[in-house]
């Protein structure tokens, strides 16, 4: 304590040395406040009245220098930059001069506020309950020889239950489908069969034979319908098994694909037709002949709902239900296409063709990334939510990781299932990707595939029914209207920039005239004997020529026309009459 | 080897028992979220056809008065009572929660020209023809009985008091600053005119007032002052003013010439804003006690909602039977409009229409707010837009509106075809808001 006093006596005549701030942001003056508080704290009373509010409000932060002991993290936690990145919307928008200052007042106020939720939302990310499975192999293992059975025998007893078999080899191959939420699991038999299954209590929902070929089956928004593709029309079932609609307008179906957030089920026909299906009212919303015969390969993009069709002839298109033509046609392989399937967050594509390639694409720019060759040539291709593809071949599944920025030379996992792969599909929210074949349904344990978090108003795999219908009701309210189907979903929220042509048309409508029409020639008046009434008229006859240069040219363009179509009638009326010999024509 | 499966405990996403809430955890992945704009545009347009659902405006009406009611007054110190003049020389005093009339005081013959509480909320003054009457609170006695300061000489059109001394304001013949213990007014300003319609003290800088001239004028004032500080003369004449009482350095004035006219006190040589929507004269304004809106009420048969910098209106409101409207206020809670009209009613109405009146839940509000939220971000889109503009009008109201822009469409023609065939530069380009202001006068 003396040699704080005598510290404050010191301070009391000799002026104090300026400290620098130990920090870039401490005010030097704040640093000098706290001082000039201990030294108030020991005896000397000299400050104002003011100074001594400011003691009070101080005394918090008083005891730290007393103990000597200065905060080590000041401010706050800082965020690691790659969990902002995740959450990052859009770039600063850029401020100029010459905007309006209640414009820049907005600007940057909500610009403050989408920087607070971005900064909040990667705080909240640390926290996250669950972490994302893996699988690592050791010193030289490789994980793709590890089996099943020795993953199953290694993890917990309810993640070794997810990995079984089921042998139904009377009505096989299967398609397979999972829900949402991934609870529910719906098997299409090409025979016939068609299951519901709560696949993790392993209850069987409904069984029925649809005493017809299944082309596809997909679960509807919720768990309570599912559309089945039969061999003549499209059949909406429910839950347990009852036949609610029968649609004949969507004939011949041979692919579904179900876009949640637009209520929309897409099919596309042996017949070449692309057809959507608004399923919250059942009105069909558009269907679409693409002209490019059986349409057997279909996928969708999660994140702009655009639907991807891979045809015969080696392309991919891209359909939306606002536009009778592809968006895009990208020609991806030399044989015939065999699988697409397109990541969430839609940035990779990635095919499969008859000439034993598989390709990633980057179909934001549509450009080729990877190329891979696969001996056999993978027939099904499914991504998982975290980016892990498997690519069946034959009776093989292999799953593969990285795919798009790495090369990769090694599949991750790879598992032999009885007969061939009809279809694969992972299951959200889980580690688990399903695999229908001839033999009946396997579902595997590939640690790594699933989202570890979900979000419990959205997809949530432990709703209860009270929850669904709640959840059912906001999602009815919020569809997204088909003609918001765009290749950039974020289109919307951006400002519609006016192009020069409608800007000037504003301007002529408000002006009553074109500023910018060109003027016609008017000879100017000039003085010094130019003017004389001879000479006025020699200069209009210099540019008389001009308008009836413009005249010639507007009948000679309009004979033209009337010649060819006058020819074009002729040809029309001489090929109704066919000669004997026009048979031989060629 | 090394693996690890997701495997989830289902008792930390299952609510452990039935009065539990439910458990809700949130991934704000943006992945997890896509379509993210197209959903909350989609939200926003459910938003606003939702709020067109729910706009009912009108609350309730007063009925009581046997003539038309002339002026209004709010208690300063009690939201739920209102004082009315009627034409008659009635005024009565309302009780607006429970909706009726408390007390009725025949307080004169002859119009009831103003009518102002005094700022402790314990008297009100009322003006007749040439009288000024100071009735105490609760007026228990017969009005003759209260304190009178008049009869006097002049003229009365117009009162107000003073915000924090016992100091009010009439006008007629001129301006008179009256001290509540005289006989004679403390001081009367007059600049050349014959009449004034209404004067009006600052809430701010108290000892500042500003009135309304017959000559098309509206005067500045300081009370400390001998003389009138300066005016702005315009096209037409302005009925009443009101000053915004958050930027007191700005007023708003109601005009003959269908329009009103924000101006900030300091550059009285265009307003700041001219507010276009009404299809006849203005006649009385007031704004709301947050400063950001103000409702004007108009010989058209409507009361109109402006921003405080919005050119038109926001909102519209009209009745059947709702005459032309004479006197106009904004409750001091900020949620209702109380308009008084020829037809001797009263109207209680909503200020914001799509309001839920009563006590809401915290969930409830939060919706609302992010409703709120949703409509001005996407307020923009024409769709929104269309929506949220659309109002239901009178016919006559449609087809005058219509007539009205045809005019001024005709007008702008004219104008500029004569711009075309003048010389350059002799016909000047007047903006809409240099207009209307024909000169300042210090």
């Amino acid at each position: 304590m003396a040699s704080t006093g005598d510290q404050a006596a010191k301070a009391a005549h000799v002026e104090k040395k300026k400290t620098p701030a130990a920090r870039y942001w401490k005010d030097p003056q704040e640093v000098a406040r706290k001082d000039g508080n201990n030294v108030g704290k020991t005896g000397q009373q000299q400050a104002q009245k003011a100074n001594k509010r400011r003691l009070v409000e101080d005394s918090e932060d008083e005891e730290q220098v007393l103990s000597g002991k200065s905060d080590p993290f000041p401010g706050p936690a800082p965020i690691p930059e790659d969990r902002l990145q995740k959450f990052k919307r859009k770039d600063k928008t850029k401020t100029s001069r010459s905007q309006h200052y209640k414009l820049k007042d907005i600007i940057t106020r909500s610009e403050e506020t989408s920087e607070m939720a971005q900064k909040q939302a990667a705080r909240l990310d640390l926290v996250l309950p669950e972490d994302a499975g893996f699988l690592e192999g050791d010193e030289d293992e490789d994980t793709c020889t590890i089996s099943q059975e020795d993953i199953a025998d290694s993890v917990d007893i309810t993640s070794a239950t997810k990995h079984f078999s089921l042998k139904l080899s009377q009505f096989g191959p299967y398609r397979v489908d999972y829900s949402n939420t991934g609870r529910q699991l719906l098997l299409g038999g090409r025979r016939g069969h068609v299951a519901c299954i709560d696949w993790q209590t392993k209850h069987l929902m409904c069984e029925i034979n649809v005493m017809e070929s299944v082309n596809d089956v997909k679960w509807l928004h919720s768990e309570a319908m599912y559309a089945v593709a039969q061999k003549k029309c499209l059949y909406i079932y429910d839950s347990k098994g009852i036949e609610l609609h029968c649609i004949r307008k969507f004939n011949d179906v041979l692919r579904m694909q179900f876009l949640p957030f637009h209520f929309l089920l897409v099919t596309a026909s042996a017949t070449s037709f692309l057809q959507y299906l608004d399923v919250s009212v059942g009105k069909e919303v558009s269907a679409t002949c693409t002209k490019t015969g059986r349409l057997d390969v279909m996928c969708q993009n999660p994140h702009n709902a655009i639907v991807h069709l891979g045809h015969s002839n080696g392309t991919v298109t891209l359909w939306s239900p606002n536009q009778k033509e592809a968006l895009a046609k990208m020609l991806c392989h030399q044989g015939a296409v065999r699988s697409v399937a397109v990541d969430k967050t839609g940035m990779y594509m990635v095919t499969s063709g008859m000439d034993k390639k598989m390709k990633v694409y980057d179909i934001r720019s549509f450009k080729p990334l990877k190329s891979y060759f696969l001996p056999a040539g993978a027939s099904c291709l499914s991504l998982s939510q975290r980016g892990l593809l498997s690519a069946a071949t034959g009776d093989i599944v292999q799953v593969y990781r990285d795919v798009w920025s790495t090369p990769v030379t090694k599949p991750y996992m790879a598992h032999r299932v009885q007969k061939a792969v009809w279809g694969m599909h992972f299951c959200p929210f889980e580690d688990v990707l399903g695999v229908g074949h001839g033999d009946g349904f396997t579902s595997l344990l590939v640690p790594g595939a699933g989202e570890p978090n979900f979000d419990g108003l959205g997809a949530n795999p432990y709703r209860s029914a009270k929850q669904r219908q709640e959840w059912e009701v906001k999602a009815l309210l919020e569809k997204i209207q088909p003609d918001l189907i765009t290749l950039d979903p974020t289109e919307l929220g951006r400002v519609d920039h006016a192009t020069f042509e409608m800007k000037h048309q504003d301007r002529v409508q408000a002006l009553g005239f074109d500023p910018l029409a060109k003027q016609k020639f008017v000879p100017r008046y000039k003085k010094k004997g130019r003017s004389s009434a001879g000479n006025h008229e020699k200069r209009k006859r210099k540019v008389a020529h001009e308008d009836l240069r413009e005249d010639i040219q507007k009948t000679a363009e309009a004979n033209v026309t009337t010649e060819r179509e006058r020819k074009e009638k002729k040809e029309v009326l001489l090929s109704g009459k066919r000669s004997a010999l026009d048979r031989f024509k060629k | 080897m090394k693996v690890k499966v997701l495997s989830r405990n289902p008792d930390d996403y299952v609510r452990e028992t039935k009065l539990d809430i439910q458990r809700v955890p949130r991934n704000y992945d943006p992945t997890l979220h896509p379509f993210e704009v197209s959903r909350e545009y989609t939200r926003a347009l459910n938003a606003t056809k939702l709020e067109r659902l729910f706009a009912k405006p009108f609350v309730t009406s007063l009925d009581g008065h046997r003539d038309g009611v002339n002026c209004m007054a709010k208690h300063t110190k009690t939201l739920s009572t209102l004082l009315s003049g009627s034409c008659d020389g009635e005024v009565k005093v309302w009780n607006l929660t429970k909706r009726e009339c408390v007390r009725t005081l025949q307080a004169h013959e002859g119009f009831v020209r103003g009518m102002v509480v005094r700022f402790c909320g314990s008297s009100f003054f009322t003006i007749f023809w040439d009288l000024v009457l100071w009735l105490l609170w609760p007026a228990q006695h017969d009005p003759g009985q209260g304190g009178i300061t008049g009869p006097l000489e002049s003229v009365f059109t117009g009162l107000d008091h003073h915000q924090k001394d016992a100091v009010f304001a009439t006008c007629g013949q001129q301006v008179d600053i009256w001290d509540e213990q005289r006989t004679s007014p403390i001081r009367s300003f007059t600049w050349g005119v014959d009449s004034f319609s209404a004067v009006r003290f600052n809430p701010v800088e108290t000892e500042l007032l500003a009135s309304c001239a017959s000559d098309r004028s509206v005067v500045l004032y300081d009370m400390r002052e001998s003389t009138p500080l300066k005016k702005v003369i315009m096209t037409m004449r302005s009925n009443t003013l009101c000053w915004n009482p958050m930027e007191a350095y700005y007023f708003t004035c109601c005009n003959e010439d269908y329009n009103l006219y924000t101006y900030d006190m300091r550059f009285l040589d265009k307003p700041i804003t001219v507010h276009m929507d009404h299809v006849s004269a203005a006649l009385d304004v007031d704004y709301s006690p947050t400063g950001k809106e103000f409702v004007s009420a108009s010989f058209d048969k409507t009361i109109r909602i402006f921003a405080k910098d919005g050119g038109h209106s926001r909102e519209v409101y009209h009745t059947k039977r709702m005459q032309h409207v004479i006197c106009i206020k904004w409750s001091l809670d900020n949620k209702y409009i109380l308009s008084g009209s020829d037809e001797m009613n009263i109207r209680l109405w909503k200020a914001n229409a799509a309001e839920k009146l009563g006590v809401m839940s915290p969930r409830e509000r939060e919706a609302a707010n992010y409703n709120q939220t949703l409509k001005e971000k996407f307020q923009h889109h024409p769709q929104v837009r269309r929506v949220a503009r659309h109002r239901h009008l009178p016919k006559s109201l449609y087809h005058q509106t219509k007539e009205l822009r045809v005019m001024k469409e005709a007008r702008r023609r004219k104008e500029m075809n004569v711009r075309k065939h003048s010389k350059p530069e002799s016909v000047p380009l007047l903006t809409e808001k240099e207009k209307h202001v024909v000169t300042v006068v210090k």
